[in-house]
């Protein structure tokens, strides 16, 4: 339906009071005219446009920084990983004196490390999140908070040099008793295995569990907290426990999310270096389900061997740190692509 | 959603008494308690490590840092690992030097990086691959960045904690944008409108309404990523190098940090030494809490006022 | 151009126009045709502020308004009222372009502003606004002082001497009736004060860059009825000064105050359920309340429809 034309016009005898324009009117508005365009040369707007070119350049920092990571990476790794061929990663010899580099013991001890950390701190964080936004009562929802963020920045160094002089020498008789306990059982007797080190894949499993723990928390107590009220009511409302809540409602909610924070963990227990330099014990060539044995990480051997290396072995190191930062960017964006995917659901719904 | 009705309610009794609103002993009530006991387990868990850790670090650290005051935090560090004693100044200094220059040069580009994602570039293209990419780049391995800084600067302009400064930079950058857009995220829009509406620039309403009002937020969020830069510690190997007397400029000379004095010193033989780790885990252990408890503050201060 | 500043003697809150309390607070909707002021039924037609030529607005692809073309006069009040949806605030956000704000906003036909094409090429939106203020539906003062709020876009505009800023606040603050309310406690932030002081507030901070027109979206809406009948009164104090557009929910507020009247409503998308505004009827307020032309406005108005 089209409305009339004639039903808004102006009242009879009142015409377009524009009709009747005096020159002095129209002076005015010359001045006006020209004051309004002023500030399109008055240095207002271009002050405006350069601000947001200088923010938009500081942004794109960001992506030039990372290209320009992936092209020193790729570019001073070239000699190694040419010298050496596809064996740089699918061989476990590594023999500086002999130009002989194989990195795939120290891919699959940064793994594994990371893996232990993961099965020890998942179930952990998830618990804390879960009781700090679900169960605690204000006061120590605080404190447990607080808690966490101070272990978050005690810094890698502070607790390598921990797990190194308390942790290992103390952990070795707990390892003993593992190792005879699970002798001979399947799968337990191989991962406990014999000849337990107090340096060790699992020592260094445990350093970074804890310093991962603060992370997965806070990634997913945010996630967590998505949750919204109504929701959690409707299943108070039907007569649900505390935990058939956080079970029917808080965690089909935050599903995705959790996982994203959890690979987020993982990036960064591959990443982390000091500490494990410091506590998985330095052998070189190790592959093995023992955790009680000594392994190395890629970071970790790139910082011992760095000191002394010459042109080849740099750039054999750089070729593993490479090869760490692919396996990195590529755990990372899927963790973040699963986070932001899971954010614009939940919060699209709200 | 498995929610079992308990079917002694929905009967047909016409009567409710007291007993039927009782709290009953039920299997769910049981599994219920049991599981938030589990989560609050999980927390003492993590607690006796930080525990232990912490009373480790005060009491093996406290004795050096206070022995003889303050020759700590002015002797020059010992040459050689077997002499005892004090001596961490170079390191401290080392340490707030190499963590201001990098502030200065990560805090103004992150925050500028977060305006433009959250007041210009919004939801367009390109924004939101920086924005994905930030989030990224914060799992970029710290070793990864010095090594990277270790070519493009160090193999040129030598040693000097420039280099590890720009390594930190790098580290702290996408914290910053992050923590930052997140802040600014929160300042209401009609905050903007209003300041629009007088006639004020794109430019000036950010700098004179948006930013003042995310203040107190963006000062926390960069403390945080100050106080985590502080501790990082494999960067340093490749850009600072490592000495023992003070070196005032950044710009020029191997320099020295206490993450690097720790791990240098950790795996020798020397109780001395050791001493000194331990010495230098407790100092730096107060700056990175240091900067949490007040970033802490001013959180909590915003709160109190909101 | 030069605007009067409102001068002291309006700081009083007893209305010196023939507008007076007794007409407004009225809730019939018949208005007092005598009391209409000058410029409506004057000598010389009051000369055109605005003229709104066929102008329609999208937001991405939906149509939000189509075909509105009316004149707004200087130094009168003219109010948009309709049903939620019509468009009437969407229409007013043109009249300063704050609907660049909104990124998929497009605007169709064309707003003259003294006959300037708003949308043109050269016009700077933030000159615009300082010449077009605005008052939101909620009070959004900014978290800063009561000085800095009013002191904010004379600052901005370039005002640096204190004096110069303490004699505008003033005034600003006495033309919106607040100044012996505050005057004591400028340096006490904004948050603090009642919602009907704080849109007042917002007024002198609109009124403190010297508009000639101001732009007032649902200015009572948040209000309780007695801050609401002051801020009338104060309209009604400013119309000597400024061109004032309101948009209201309430019909009794449009026949308390205003001069003209514009009705809109919505009709609804054959090819989709979305709605889109369009103007009805604009015309002189007691017409719209006493005889409008269209049955639609009828029904509006004695509330048979919407």
């Amino acid at each position: 339906m089209t409305p009339d034309q004639d039903s808004r016009s102006q009242e009879p005898g009142d015409p377009p009071p524009s009709a009747d324009r005096t020159s002095s009117a129209e002076q005015h508005d010359a001045a006006l005219v020209a004051s309004l365009r002023s500030g399109l040369h008055g240095g207002r707007e271009v002050a405006d446009r350069a601000f947001g070119a200088v923010s938009r350049l500081s942004g794109t920092m960001v992506l030039a920084v990372l290209a320009l990571i992936a092209v020193t990476m790729v570019g001073r790794s070239v000699d190694a990983i040419r010298w050496m061929g596809t064996d740089f990663w699918v061989w476990r010899r590594w023999a500086p004196p002999e130009q002989y580099y194989g990195i795939l013991s120290f891919v699959f001890g940064t793994l594994y490390t990371a893996v232990i950390a993961l099965l020890l701190a998942v179930p952990i964080s998830l618990g804390i999140a879960l009781f700090v936004t679900q169960i605690a009562p204000v006061w120590l929802r605080r404190v447990m908070v607080y808690v966490i963020d101070l272990l978050a920045v005690i810094p890698s160094v502070v607790v390598g040099l921990w797990g190194l002089l308390v942790l290992a020498p103390n952990i070795t008789g707990f390892y003993g008793w593992l190792s005879d306990t699970f002798d001979g059982w399947p799968v337990l007797g191989s991962i406990f295995g014999s000849n337990p080190q107090g340096r060790s894949f699992l020592t260094a499993g445990i350093v970074l569990a804890i310093m991962i723990t603060p992370i997965i928390v806070s990634l997913s107590r945010e996630v967590i907290e998505t949750t919204p009220q109504s929701e959690k009511e409707a299943a108070l409302a039907l007569g649900a426990t505390k935990w058939e809540m956080i079970r029917g409602s808080v965690i089909p909610h935050s599903k995705g999310g959790l996982v994203g924070a959890i690979m987020l963990g993982l990036g960064r227990a591959m990443g982390e270096t000091i500490a494990v330099a410091l506590t998985i014990g330095s052998a070189l060539g190790q592959i093995t389900l023992n955790a009680l044995a000594s392994g190395n990480s890629m970071p970790a051997v790139i910082t011992a061997e760095w000191g002394e290396a010459d042109a080849l072995k740099k750039s054999a190191l750089i070729g593993m740190a490479m090869t760490l930062f692919v396996i990195t960017i590529v755990v990372n964006t899927t963790a973040t692509a699963i986070v932001q995917r899971s954010q614009k659901r939940t919060r699209g719904a709200v | 959603m498995s929610v079992v009705v308990d079917t002694a309610v929905s009967s047909d009794a016409a009567v409710v008494t007291l007993a039927d609103l009782a709290p009953r002993r039920s299997w769910r009530n049981t599994k219920s308690s049991l599981m938030s006991a589990l989560m609050g387990l999980a927390f003492l868990i993590v607690f006796v490590p930080i525990v232990t850790l912490v009373f480790t670090v005060v009491s093996k650290g406290a004795g050096i840092v206070f022995a003889d005051f303050p020759a700590w935090f002015t002797d020059r560090i010992p040459v050689r690992g077997r002499e005892v004693g004090p001596g961490m100044g170079p390191a401290i200094i080392g340490t707030l030097l190499i963590t201001f220059t990098a502030s200065v040069l990560a805090i103004p580009l992150g925050i500028l990086g977060a305006v433009y994602l959250n007041e210009y570039g919004k939801a367009s293209r390109w924004a939101q691959i920086v924005r994905f990419m930030s989030s990224v780049m914060t799992g970029v391995p710290s070793i990864v960045m010095g090594l990277f800084v270790y070519v493009v600067f160090t193999l040129r302009f030598g040693l000097s904690g420039f280099g590890g400064a720009l390594a930190l930079a790098c580290l702290m950058l996408p914290v910053v944008i992050r923590s930052t857009e997140e802040m600014l995220r929160l300042v209401p829009d009609h905050l903007r409108e209003a300041s629009y509406a007088l006639g004020t620039s794109k430019s000036r309403t950010i700098a004179t309404v948006v930013l003042p009002a995310a203040f107190p937020g963006i000062v926390s969020g960069c403390l945080l990523a100050i106080a985590r830069a502080a501790g990082e510690t494999a960067p340093l190997f490749f850009t600072i190098g490592i000495v023992t007397e003070t070196n005032p400029n950044v710009f020029s000379g191997p320099n020295t940090a206490l993450p690097a004095q720790i791990y240098s010193n950790a795996f020798t033989i020397f109780d001395g030494a050791k001493e000194r780790a331990w010495g230098a885990a407790l100092t730096l252990i107060a700056i990175t809490f240091f900067f949490t408890v007040t970033a802490r503050v001013v959180t909590a201060r915003i709160q109190k006022k909101r | 151009m030069a605007i009067e500043h409102p001068t002291s003697q309006i700081g009083s809150l007893v209305s010196p126009f023939p507008h007076s309390k007794e007409d407004h607070v009225d809730a019939d909707i018949s208005v007092d045709v005598t009391s209409a002021p000058a410029s409506v039924d004057g000598q010389a037609p009051a000369a055109t502020v605005f003229e709104l030529q066929g102008l329609e607005v999208h937001y991405g692809p939906f149509r939000a308004v189509r075909d509105v073309d009316m004149h707004i006069r200087k130094n009168e009040i003219t109010a948009f009222i309709g049903p939620s949806g019509c468009g009437k605030t969407t229409v007013l956000r043109c009249l300063n372009r704050m609907n660049d704000v909104i990124p998929t906003a497009r605007v169709g036909g064309r707003v003259l502003y003294h006959g300037i094409d708003l949308y043109g090429p050269e016009v700077s939106a933030t000159e615009l606004r300082r010449r077009v203020g605005m008052v939101f539906q909620r009070p959004n003062p900014f978290p800063k002082s009561i000085y800095d709020n009013v002191a904010f876009g004379p600052k901005v505009n370039g005002v640096r001497s204190k004096s110069d800023l303490d004699d505008i606040v003033e005034k600003s603050l006495r033309g919106a009736a607040l100044w012996d309310e505050v005057k004591t406690r400028l340096k006490s932030s904004a948050l603090g004060m009642s919602g009907g002081q704080q849109q007042r507030l917002c007024i002198a901070r609109a009124i403190a860059v010297e508009p000639e027109v101001i732009l007032m979206d649902e200015p009572c809406s948040a209000l309780d009825p007695i801050a609401t009948a002051r801020i009338e009164d104060l309209m009604q104090e400013m119309k000597d000064t400024y061109t004032l557009i309101i948009v209201t929910h309430n019909m009794q507020q449009a026949a308390r105050v205003s001069d003209r009247t514009a009705f809109f409503t919505t009709e609804v998308n054959p090819e989709s359920d979305r709605r889109t505004g369009t103007l009805v009827e604009f015309a002189r307020t007691r017409k719209i309340f006493s005889n409008p032309a269209d049955e639609r406005t009828e029904q509006y108005v004695t509330g048979r429809f919407g």
